[in-house]
């Protein structure tokens, strides 16, 4: 499943990243902020009316608006709720 | 000595910066480049002044944008024209250490005299969040202070850990530390935070609430909607007595000087060209302000972000993104400071574009303008009850800019500034309440701006178009507008925009109005003026006198035009200086006239058509 397809509140870990499908340095930016393989990430909201594009990703204590193209290069798996 | 403020976007380091310098600011460029390069003056506690710099917010030292190649060159000393700081201090977002840790590691490796300043802490507390200092401080091996910059806490112990830095610094080098993977930083700024935090609730952010309505896919549109609307009723209705007032002292000034001197050119000069041309544009401080306010406002709040995710899908539509939002929105108070807000668009292309359409955004020097052509032509009636013809005139006018602007957007992304479609990402910074004194200082700075424009810049165009049309002096009062200099040249302008239905009191007004637009109400006041030979006409409203001499159609083409047209110095000077030269305002110059003179044009004959002319 790939970020963009996770249900939202779900929260799910990043297994892989196709990051030679985004920009260099957008893939470097989301890297920055933690948007990584190994990071736990929730989608908390996705689009504008009926849009699904942008995606607000909540990673941490930090809530980052990426685009779905940069959520889907993002491979994710659901993990059973943490502290998180 | 030097000291420098380095940290993660939306770690507060501006409100950390106000707090340490106050209002001793200085705002400019890194040369060659087009990042702002703030610095103030901070006192230590003995009283010595020392040059605070307030480096753009990074993430990395690996820089993906000319803002982190900035903070990469000045830490490392790298700058030309700007020294190694000497002491750096790190700012932290207390509520966000997991994500902030890594940065930090990343600086405090260099080696360098290093203080953190662990800000907005009471955000953190108000997350649940209980942080220790003291256990941060030794995992990371740097002293380590609580802030709360908003609040102006913890400010002092900051200063004094850095003049203690700067004393230290001689006997003991600080030691290199060992350089350690991206990776790894990520998972020792994770450990670091969970061993700082004391103590921590379930998840009870205020934040993540109003999100839940600012960020809704249904409510959060409308939310938007309604607060812009607050925003340009504010600044029409609240502006209005202030103005009034403001317009009224002008006249009685003039009034006054008038009875005080004896009948003479100077006296002429200094009622219909000085205080008649100053007062025109002055009296709209009041609704800049206004709108700065608010603008100011969103975004030390932290709903500019939220607004930005939200217009992005719309934005997108033409090519651009969230991020050209904000600055397309601070354009509708003045395409200056939006141009300059560009710089927070990481994307060039996304950038320049965005450069390029934000004289587009109906900015408060067109209001003057249209305010006065919209009440001289339009009738004072209502189309429903509470929608006047003449709000709707002016709402179609914005409604026109924004189309327009849209429009050129989706050409020159496919043209001139074509390029792979941009990307948006954007950290949602934590909301907030702004403090007064924050809010105060950047209203203080934009209305110095404006009021020295005035007072330099317009009132020396104001006074050289009264010359020109004072000089040389006609036999007949009634003949000097045609006599004067300026008479001759919009002679000869007249013969390129008579075509679009304009005449020579336009050709004259357009002419200075080249230095802003607002000019373009004195000029036309001014020349009117000019032309009236006794006292009594000369008192005449402008309106009446527009309406004696301008054809329906024209006011429309007028108004048109003005929709469309560069005529502000101050956009083409700023387009320059973000540019880098002067190929993309020689494009924007010739871009909008074309348009604004189509527009005009298409404006005119259609109404001829339908029978205004």
């Amino acid at each position: 499943m790939t970020l963009d397809e996770l249900p939202l509140g779900t929260p799910a870990r990043i297994v892989s990243a196709d990051w030679n499908v985004l920009v260099p340095e957008e893939a470097q930016r989301l890297r920055a902020l933690g948007i990584e393989e190994g990071a736990e990430v929730r989608l908390a909201y996705r689009g504008v009316f009926l849009a699904r594009d942008p995606i607000a990703i909540e990673i941490g204590r930090m809530t980052v608006a990426v685009r779905r193209v940069h959520a889907r290069a993002m491979q994710v798996e659901p993990v059973a709720a943490t502290t998180a | 000595m030097i000291a420098a403020l380095v940290g993660n976007p939306n770690a507060g380091k501006s409100a950390l910066f106000n707090a340490l310098t106050g209002a001793r600011q200085k705002i400019a460029n890194y040369p060659g480049v087009t990042v702002e390069r703030k610095s103030g003056r901070m006192l230590l506690p003995s009283g010595e002044p020392v040059e605070l710099v307030d480096l753009p917010g990074s993430y990395s030292l690996n820089p993906s944008s000319p803002d982190e190649a900035v903070t990469r060159d000045v830490i490392l000393g790298r700058m030309a024209g700007q020294a190694q700081p000497d002491v750096l201090v790190i700012v932290l977002d207390a509520s966000n250490l997991e994500q902030h840790l890594v940065f930090a590691q990343e600086i405090i490796e260099l080696g360098r005299p290093v203080v953190v300043a662990l800000n907005m802490v009471d955000l953190a507390e108000r997350d649940g969040l209980v942080i220790d200092p003291a256990a941060l401080s030794s995992a990371l091996g740097v002293p380590v202070f609580p802030t709360v910059a908003v609040r102006r806490r913890g400010i002092a112990e900051l200063t004094a850990a850095v003049a203690a830095l700067r004393d230290a610094q001689a006997d003991d080098a600080p030691a290199h530390r060992p350089h350690v993977t991206a990776p790894e930083r990520r998972m020792l700024a994770r450990q670091m935070a969970r061993g700082a935090i004391l103590s921590e609730t379930a998840q009870h952010r205020i934040h993540a609430q109003l999100d839940r309505v600012f960020l809704h896919p249904w409510f959060g549109p409308p939310v938007l909607l309604a607060l812009l609307f607050v925003v340009f009723q504010a600044v029409f209705s609240w502006a209005k007595p202030l103005q009034d007032a403001l317009d009224a002292g002008a006249s009685s000034l003039g009034d006054v000087v008038r009875g005080a001197l004896p009948a003479s050119l100077l006296r002429d000069f200094l009622t219909d060209g000085v205080i008649a041309g100053v007062g025109s544009v002055v009296v709209f401080l009041p609704q800049i302000l206004i709108l700065f306010f608010f603008i100011l406002t969103m975004e030390a709040t932290g709903y500019m972000a939220r607004a930005a995710f939200l217009m992005d899908r719309a934005m997108a539509g033409v090519g651009l993104s969230g991020r050209s939002f904000i600055p397309l929105l601070s354009s509708f108070a003045c395409a200056v400071p939006g141009i300059m807000a560009t710089r927070s668009i990481t994307d060039p292309k996304d950038r320049l574009t965005t450069i390029l359409i934000a004289p587009l955004m109906t900015c408060s020097a067109r209001l003057p303008v249209y305010t006065v052509i919209i009440a001289a032509f339009v009738p004072n009636t209502q189309v429903l009850p509470g929608v006047g013809q003449q709000g709707l005139v002016l709402f179609g006018l914005y409604v026109l800019g924004v189309l327009g602007a849209m429009g050129a957007a989706l050409l020159l992304r496919r043209t001139v500034t074509k390029g792979e479609a941009s990307g948006f990402i954007m950290e949602m910074p934590k909301y907030q309440l702004p403090t007064v004194k924050d809010l105060a200082l950047g209203l203080w700075q934009r209305a110095y701006v404006f009021l020295r424009r005035a007072g330099t810049m317009i009132l020396g165009v104001t006074v050289v178009l009264w010359l020109l049309l004072n000089l040389p002096r006609a036999e007949n009062p009634q003949d000097q507008v045609n006599a004067s200099i300026a008479g001759h040249i919009a002679n000869g302008l007249a013969v390129v925009i008579e075509p679009i239905g304009f005449n020579r009191d336009i050709a004259l007004a357009l002419i200075p109005a080249m230095a802003a637009r607002e000019v373009a109400v004195s000029a036309l006041a001014t020349t009117y003026a000019v032309g009236q030979s006794d006292d009594a006409a000369q008192g005449q409203a402008l309106g009446e006198q527009l309406k004696a001499h301008w054809s329906l159609a024209t006011a429309l083409a007028f108004l048109a035009w003005f929709v469309f047209a560069p005529q502000c110095m101050s956009t083409i000077a700023v387009t320059r200086r973000e540019t880098n030269g002067w190929t993309w305002p020689a494009f924007m110059l010739a871009y909008l006239f074309g348009l604004a003179y189509v527009a005009a044009g298409v404006t005119y004959w259609t109404a001829v058509a339908f029978g205004l002319g």
